[in-house]
């Protein structure tokens, strides 16, 4: 059944107020207009700042203007098929927008690809203790929904059994009496197999017994997401990630269902995230805040690694179990581990092809 | 032109005039609908929140009713192919009522897929020409084009030939035979194509396997037929128009044969992935056993199981065939086993366990079922009318030569109108 971890959630969001919400004070209606026009004001001054395109003139529009912005976003075509002034339009339109519904100066950023660079990652499993902090450190850097109503996690952390066999079931198992052809220690998963548990609550981690496996999107070279998809919404950059324009999206799940890995997650209502808890700092191709019926993902942090930053998760994690770099760089962290360790990837029988590699020591 | 619009006139105050009965089915279709405006409405303003989808098994009824429905569409061929390929004289002359249950099925299809979609919204980025697609990679791409060629070819071919009859003008068979002939092809490549669209997915292997498209069409051809008898025979009962016994004894041939097929290629797949018992042979060993104490699926497999072996027993056995009672039931029984096994039997324990094990229960909302119930509606209230008109013509209640002596009136008309428009 479908169980999910949100208490524990909640109470490292805020453990004053309870669970997320937009409040300002505990008890206050959740995101409501006039507050979220109040902060606007005062944020329309640091914006004009911030922003690098000039949109301050259009931070003073009427209430109609504002409907019209959003008409615009509604007729906007496919982000990887506009030219570069098209591109920087659709970023300044939702600038303005997110600024105004978050209530503080958001800043959508457009940079592309790098050059010589294809972004690839190495998770150590032995060194993971299954804490989950990089889950987290994932919902706040990415802005995902959050809270009781819709909870989205793009990292998953699977615990599996280091497996257990028994003497006694030595002589069981079926069928009986005319030799057994299916022994009574059948059925005991042991080691690292894809399927696991990740809803577990520990007292406290590493449990005994346990290994853990963290996944999210692999990044394929070959995604099979991208190959379903109706419309072109979602695409392979250049440099390596599989990214998803969220305004171009009809929600059809093609995708999901495509992918092998479950690495995508859908906006089943309005993404729940608290006004002062939204990043920012954001990429149209990555940590934006997303709108109800569409698909979103891991992007490998896009909005970070293409400033030459790591990914949220591998930052946080406490044990170093997590790398990433240049696959084109040889001298690169990821490049030396595939070079000197011995590396798998997931379901590598599907030819997807994975930039995410798992080792051991 | 103008007999055009005579047409367009006379075929509207047909349909609208009827019995109480006719006015109280229609009524209560619209009061169905009324549930779809709603469910609607609750879907375009808040999401799919209020559906029993989760991100582990995401698609559900919706896409369930949309992947039959295609097969009703396809199956409507079975009326059309032994009419114009082996010229059976009883299917010929109602072949348009198989071309009239194609328009309104493809239609249901479409709404089907609207209430699916993330963002209905944004249809139109999946529609030809002012759209994008992804072709020739994906098949939902492929599905849609097909589908739309497939409501053209339908609605051109049927209602060409009811004009035709309509002003008692021969068919001009140039035009009228090559479409006929490529509509059978195409009926065959809108289901293959759905087929495709989910057994290409290694992702989930339970749809993996090549006997899906054939099994699709076995199953839609059981179906689709199934469906044309009982509206054969509400037609014999409540209209004038007298559907020949060879007719309908054609069509219960023909379910007998792909239901069994049918029937062949679920115990053909039960018995590859059981046998192995592989981990892809969870999502089946899910549908029929259950696994881990989740079991919500097993009565829906064991009951279409059972719908449609009685169902075959009832067809294969002649003196039961021919009694159009019995038959009526067997093909109740036929298309809801069918519906069952591509919905709550197919769909949903492709889902079942997700690719990293997790096993999740589906159950339809309230919404949802009220939103199917009214998506269906619709259908059935468009399948209504287009047989009620198309059954006016053939019977000739509808036509020309009756009411030419309005044309003056008409051409009157036209002439008061055309100042305003200029
Ligand atoms: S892991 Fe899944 S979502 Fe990510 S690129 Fe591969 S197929 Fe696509
Ligand atoms: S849900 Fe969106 S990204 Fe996924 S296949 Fe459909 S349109 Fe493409």
């Amino acid at each position: 059944m479908h169980v999910t971890n949100k208490e524990k959630i909640c109470n490292q969001q805020s453990p004053a107020e309870g669970c997320a919400c937009s409040g300002q004070a505990p008890g206050a209606a959740p995101a409501d207009n006039v507050s979220s026009r109040r902060n606007f004001l005062k944020s329309a001054g640091m914006l004009s700042v911030n922003s690098l395109l000039g949109t301050a003139a259009l931070m003073t529009m009427s209430d109609d203007a504002r409907a019209n912005m959003d008409w615009a976003e509604w007729f906007q075509g496919n982000y990887r098929l506009m030219s570069d002034e098209e591109k920087a339009l659709a970023r300044a339109r939702l600038e303005r927008r997110y600024s105004r519904e978050y209530g503080k100066a958001v800043t959508v950023d457009g940079t592309p690809a790098q050059e010589g660079v294809l972004m690839g990652y190495a998770l150590n499993i032995k060194k993971c203790i299954g804490c989950r902090r990089c889950a987290k450190a994932c919902v706040e850097e990415n802005n995902q929904s959050r809270g009781k109503d819709q909870e989205i996690e793009w990292i998953r952390v699977l615990k599996m059994e280091k497996g257990e066999f028994s003497k006694e079931k030595m002589n069981q198992g079926y069928p009986e009496g005319l030799g057994i052809q299916v022994g009574g220690n059948a059925y005991s998963p042991a080691g690292v197999v894809l399927e696991g548990e990740h809803y577990y609550q520990p007292e406290a981690v590493p449990e005994k017994g346990s290994v853990y496996m963290p996944i999210a999107c692999m990044q394929c070279e070959k995604p099979p997401c991208v190959k379903v998809c109706p419309v072109r919404t979602t695409y392979r950059e250049a440099d390596g990630p599989v990214v998803i324009d969220y305004n171009w999206c009809i929600g059809c799940r093609m995708c999901m269902s495509a992918c092998p890995y479950w690495a995508r997650r859908f906006n089943w209502s309005d993404p729940k995230l608290p006004k002062e808890a939204m990043n920012p700092v954001t990429h149209y191709l990555g940590n934006r805040p997303r709108m109800k019926g569409v698909v979103e993902k891991c992007t490998f942090c896009i909005q970070r690694t293409r400033k030459g930053r790591y990914p949220a998760c591998v930052e946080v994690c406490p044990v170093g179990a997590r790398k990433f770099g240049n696959l084109l760089d040889p001298n690169s962290e990821v490049s030396r581990i595939i070079e000197r360790k011995q590396v798998f990837r997931l379901k590598a029988e599907l030819n997807t092809y994975p930039k995410f590699f798992y080792f051991m020591d | 032109m103008d007999k055009l619009k005579r047409f367009a006139v006379d075929y509207v105050t047909y349909v609208v005039k009827g019995s109480p009965a006719f006015y109280a089915w229609i009524a209560l279709l619209c009061a169905l609908i009324l549930g779809l405006l709603y469910g609607t409405y609750l879907h375009a303003a808040d999401g799919l929140r209020y559906t029993g989808l989760t991100d582990q098994v995401h698609d559900g009824l919706y896409l369930a009713n949309f992947v039959f429905l295609v097969g009703i569409a396809a199956g409507a061929v079975t009326i059309v192919f032994p009419a114009y390929v082996y010229h059976h004289k009883a299917l010929h002359s109602v072949a348009v009522l198989g071309e009239m249950l194609a328009i309104s099925a493809v239609l249901m299809c479409m709404l089907f897929i609207v209430s699916h979609m993330g963002r209905p919204d944004r249809l139109w980025h999946m529609l030809p020409i002012i759209g994008i697609y992804n072709i020739p990679n994906s098949m939902l791409a492929w599905d849609t084009l097909v589908l739309i060629g497939y409501l053209f070819l339908n609605f051109i071919g049927g209602f060409y030939y009811l004009y035709k009859k309509y002003t008692g003008q021969p068919l001009n068979d140039k035009f009228y035979l090559p479409l006929i002939y490529v509509s059978i092809v195409w009926a065959l490549s809108i289901h293959t194509v759905t087929a495709f669209l989910l057994n290409t997915m290694p992702s989930r292997p339970m749809w993996h396997h090549s006997m899906m498209p054939i099994r699709f069409i076995s199953t839609a051809f059981a179906a689709g037929p199934s469906l044309i008898v009982l509206i054969f025979l509400i037609v014999r009962a409540r209209t004038r128009l007298w559907i020949e016994n060879s007719a309908i004894d054609l069509l219960a041939t023909i379910i007998t044969y792909c239901l069994g097929l049918a029937l062949f290629l679920t115990l053909s797949e039960v018995v590859t992935d059981l046998y192995a018992n592989t981990e892809h042979a969870m999502g089946l060993q899910y549908l029929m056993f259950g696994m881990h104490g989740f079991n919500d699926l097993v009565p829906w497999f064991w009951g279409s199981l059972a719908a449609m072996i009685v169902a075959f027993a009832i067809l294969l056995t002649p003196y039961w065939r021919t009694n159009y009672r019995l038959l009526a039931i067997a093909c109740i029984l036929a298309f809801c086993g069918i519906w069952i096994e591509k919905g709550m039997g197919l769909l949903v324990p492709g889902f079942i366990p997700t690719p990293i094990g997790e096993f999740t229960q589906y159950f339809p909302s309230t919404l949802e079922i009220f939103v199917t119930l009214g998506n269906w509606a619709v259908g059935f209230l468009v399948l209504t009318v287009l047989l009620k008109g198309a059954i006016g013509i053939l019977l000739g209640e509808i036509a020309y030569a009756a009411t030419a002596q309005d044309k003056t009136i008409s051409g009157n008309a036209e002439v008061s109108i055309a100042p305003e428009l200029t």
